[in-house]
């Protein structure tokens, strides 16, 4: 077995960059020869290493040498038992997940506050969502994790349920017990998937929430691009020993590129090599600074920085102490007008805002400075721009508990018609809408429209969330089922 | 016979400034920056900052008097006065000739640059001792977060807008300075130069933030030949006075302090500038 000191796939592209072989195959670019402004722009070092699949490589779709090392130190690195190098975001990695564990019109069982693909990727194989009703904080207006006997009910209702997916940890850091819904998963034989996009830290760092694969999930979709430090778009899929090697790699291959990009495999491989060797130590400083801006910003006023107490041993089983997440109320302006202030009037962009909180997004890259720039700005936003909260007529509640009178699958492809917003409540609706980020639907096909959720989304806009989702770009029209239903 | 050692800077990838050295007295290292003290046969001794000029002993006083006496000449009542950076403690020196100021707070972040410049700038770091003056070694943009109507002069007496001085030019501290000071206070920042394009454009962003953070907000200039182009700006921002209209001649000269650059008839010259720094600074204001 190799040390996590070595980097497969880097190593192999350096030993090629010295045999300075001649280029006829793709890409066309050839070492950046035939695009010298790309050259300028991303260096001659890294256009180099733009190439194709070859022998000494490797290639991404059927590894057998350096990036199926390079798969085999992750595995390690991450007590899985066998890991991928995903080069299409952890969106491909969530998907390859449920393609893997559900076939058209099988269950699973999973909280609504998920990923969009999450719910495209049901789409894609007509898979049947069954949600488990996420608790909500009232103060903050946030969903919460799954509750042990929701989850439990939930098994108990669809025993032929094929999986259950687990946010570990959601957007804003909230963790189920996630033991606990492996086992009860397990005795139930269904398999248990965890979306870790925000949770690579986990594996690293300590005093962290329970991984994924140490609490015996069968597979988790691991973000390597947000905590882990690695390009944007690259990401890992982890599977535990009852998942089938083979079986997972040939659903990845269903959707995946065959021109999987070398500077993302190789930005994986030292990625994940920084993160084995040095990931301890670099996630302390993040809690440190993290636990820091959270007292700071707590005294300003108004705004309330949570944390771990807000566990209750159940629906918050756990917290990510790494989240600097905010709930903006107190001081009468929306999540969403914070971040907006924040970005327009102070060059500060944090990850997003929406109804009450804000997140930013703290890493290995932060130093002290940037934090003290947050904090300044934040009390600045508060003095030059706070309201009245009551005056400010804001609202509050993030979740709106789904209809689901049709599978996704079904509904995005079933004959619709487009209706404006105001004419839709009553109809099954046959497209997503949501804001992004965070990205987790307001509405997903197959779903009754109500006129909370116009609301819901009429109130949005105003305040200035980006949506998407609708085939119409301005949301004012909806696709939804034709006929009656 | 003389020795080829010479410090340089280069002041665009295309200009550089060298002085020749007579010898290196300090180097060392903080968790912020590289200190480094030389003697020179034509600027005495200068202090760098990670390889920039800091200050020399022949023309440090045109930077500290214009950067102190200005708004000293026109804030008819300082008490309380914040300095930020200043590790070299030239402002010190000259504030410290006012009998009525009653407390001086100095933040500097980098314990060490105070240390070498108390041992190799007796000159500029002679008043650090002063029964008035606080030294605080923190994030200057920290401190001043958590103050409020306290003082009524805040000078920023700062390095360049990147490296660890990069947050005294942000618009958050700004503000936070706007809290800090009384109704009538006054702020006043070393405000970069207009002439190389880099600098420039950070003297621009910075009017820009001042703009947008008070209703009064100047530019005067002075003349200090080892910065780049030599040409060099202050912010005057202000709350209440004016720095023409509200400068009192006659009650500042009265106090007689020595000065071997600022005099109250070229205070009223410094406010007049250069139609294209005019230019640039209108660019960004919305009138």
């Amino acid at each position: 077995m190799l040390s996590q000191e070595r980097a497969p796939i880097y190593e192999a592209l350096q030993e090629f960059e010295k045999k300075r072989v001649v280029p006829f195959d793709v890409p066309g670019h050839k070492r950046g020869r035939g695009n010298p402004e790309l050259a300028a722009l991303l260096g001659e070092q890294c256009v180099r290493m733009d190439v194709n699949s070859m022998k000494p490589l490797d290639n991404l779709c059927h590894p057998v040498s350096v990036i199926r090392d390079a798969e085999q130190l992750a595995a390690e690195a991450f007590g899985a038992a066998h890991a991928f190098l995903m080069v299409g975001g952890t969106t491909s990695a969530v998907q390859a997940m449920i393609l893997s564990s559900a076939s058209r019109g099988e269950k699973i069982i999973l909280p609504r506050n998920v990923h969009r693909s999450v719910m495209g990727a049901m789409v894609l194989c007509g898979a049947v969502p069954v949600y488990v009703d996420p608790a909500c904080d009232d103060r903050l207006g946030i969903p919460l994790g799954m509750r042990r006997e929701d989850v439990a009910r939930a098994i108990r209702e669809n025993p032929d349920a094929k999986a259950v997916l687990v946010n570990n940890p959601t957007y804003y850091g909230i963790c189920s017990d996630l033991r606990a819904i492996v086992k009860m998963a397990h005795e139930n034989g269904m398999l248990c998937l965890a979306d870790e996009a925000h949770g690579t830290h986990f594996y690293f760092g300590a005093d962290m929430p329970v991984s994924a694969m140490a609490a015996g999930a069968d597979m988790a979709a691991v973000s390597m691009h947000k905590s882990g430090g690695s390009l944007t778009q690259s990401s890992l899929l982890l599977a535990g020993p009852a998942m089938s090697e083979g079986h997972v790699r040939q659903i990845i291959n269903l959707t995946q590129t065959t021109s999987g990009s070398y500077l993302l495999l190789s930005s994986l491989d030292i990625s994940r090599r920084n993160l084995a060797l040095r990931g301890r130590e670099s996630f302390a400083k993040v809690v440190e600074m993290a636990d820091y801006a959270r007292s700071e910003i707590n005294q300003i006023g108004g705004y309330y920085a949570f944390s771990e107490e807000l566990v209750n041993g159940d629906s918050v089983f756990a917290f990510d102490k790494t989240k600097l997440s905010v709930n903006t109320l107190d001081i009468g302006l929306a999540g969403i007008e914070v971040y907006d202030l924040l970005r327009d009037e102070y060059d500060i962009q944090i990850e997003f805002g929406d109804l009450g909180n804000i997140l930013a997004y703290l890493s290995i890259g932060d130093r002290p400075r940037e934090i003290e720039r947050l904090v300044g700005a934040l009390a600045e936003v508060r003095r030059r721009f706070g309201k009245e909260p009551d005056a400010a007529g804001l609202m509050r509640q993030e979740y709106i508990e789904p209809q689901v009178d049709a599978s996704p699958q079904e509904a995005f492809y079933a004959p619709k018609e487009s209706l404006p917003l105001d004419k839709t409540p009553g109809h099954i609706c046959s497209e997503f809408v949501m804001c992004y980020p965070p990205g987790i639907p307001i509405l997903a096909p197959g779903e009754r429209i109500t006129r909370r959720i116009v609301d819901y989304i009429k109130y949005a806009k105003v305040k200035g969330c980006s949506m998407t989702g609708p085939e119409d770009p301005d949301i004012e029209r909806l696709n939804v089922l034709s006929g009656l239903h | 016979m003389t020795v080829e050692f010479w410090f340089s800077e280069p002041h665009t990838p295309n200009v550089k400034l060298s002085i020749r050295v007579d010898r290196q007295l300090y180097s060392g290292k903080s968790e912020f920056q590289r200190i480094d003290v030389f003697d020179s046969p034509e600027f005495g001794r200068f202090l760098t900052l990670d390889g920039y000029m800091m200050l020399t002993e022949k023309d440090e006083f045109i930077y500290h008097e214009m950067i102190t006496h200005v708004p000293m000449a026109v804030h008819p009542n300082v008490r309380d006065v914040l300095v930020i950076g200043a590790g070299d403690g030239g402002v010190i020196r000259e504030l410290t000739q006012y009998q009525d100021l009653e407390h001086i707070d100095m933040v500097e972040i980098d314990e060490l640059v105070v240390e070498v410049c108390k041992k190799y700038l007796p000159k500029t770091a002679c008043r650090l001792d002063d029964p008035r003056l606080t030294i605080h070694y923190e994030d200057g943009l920290k401190f001043v977060r958590g103050k409020e109507n306290a003082y009524d002069l805040i000078i920023v007496d700062s390095t360049d807008p990147f490296g660890p001085g990069e947050g005294l030019f942000t618009r958050e501290f700004y503000g936070n300075c706007y809290k800090a000071l009384r109704e009538d206070g006054i702020l006043i920042n070393q405000h970069e130069s207009p002439f190389y394009p880099e600098d420039a454009a950070a003297c621009q962003r910075a009017h820009k933030n001042l703009v947008e953070s008070f209703p009064i907000a100047k530019v005067y200039q002075a003349h200090i030949p080892t910065y780049p182009s030599g040409h060099w700006l202050f912010g005057f921002a202000s709350k209440k006075y004016h720095p023409l209209r509200d400068l009192n001649e006659t009650r500042w000269n009265l106090r007689g302090i020595p000065c071997r650059y600022y005099t109250t008839t070229l205070h009223k010259g410094a406010f007049y500038i250069p139609a294209y720094v005019e230019e640039l600074l209108k660019h960004v204001e919305h009138e």
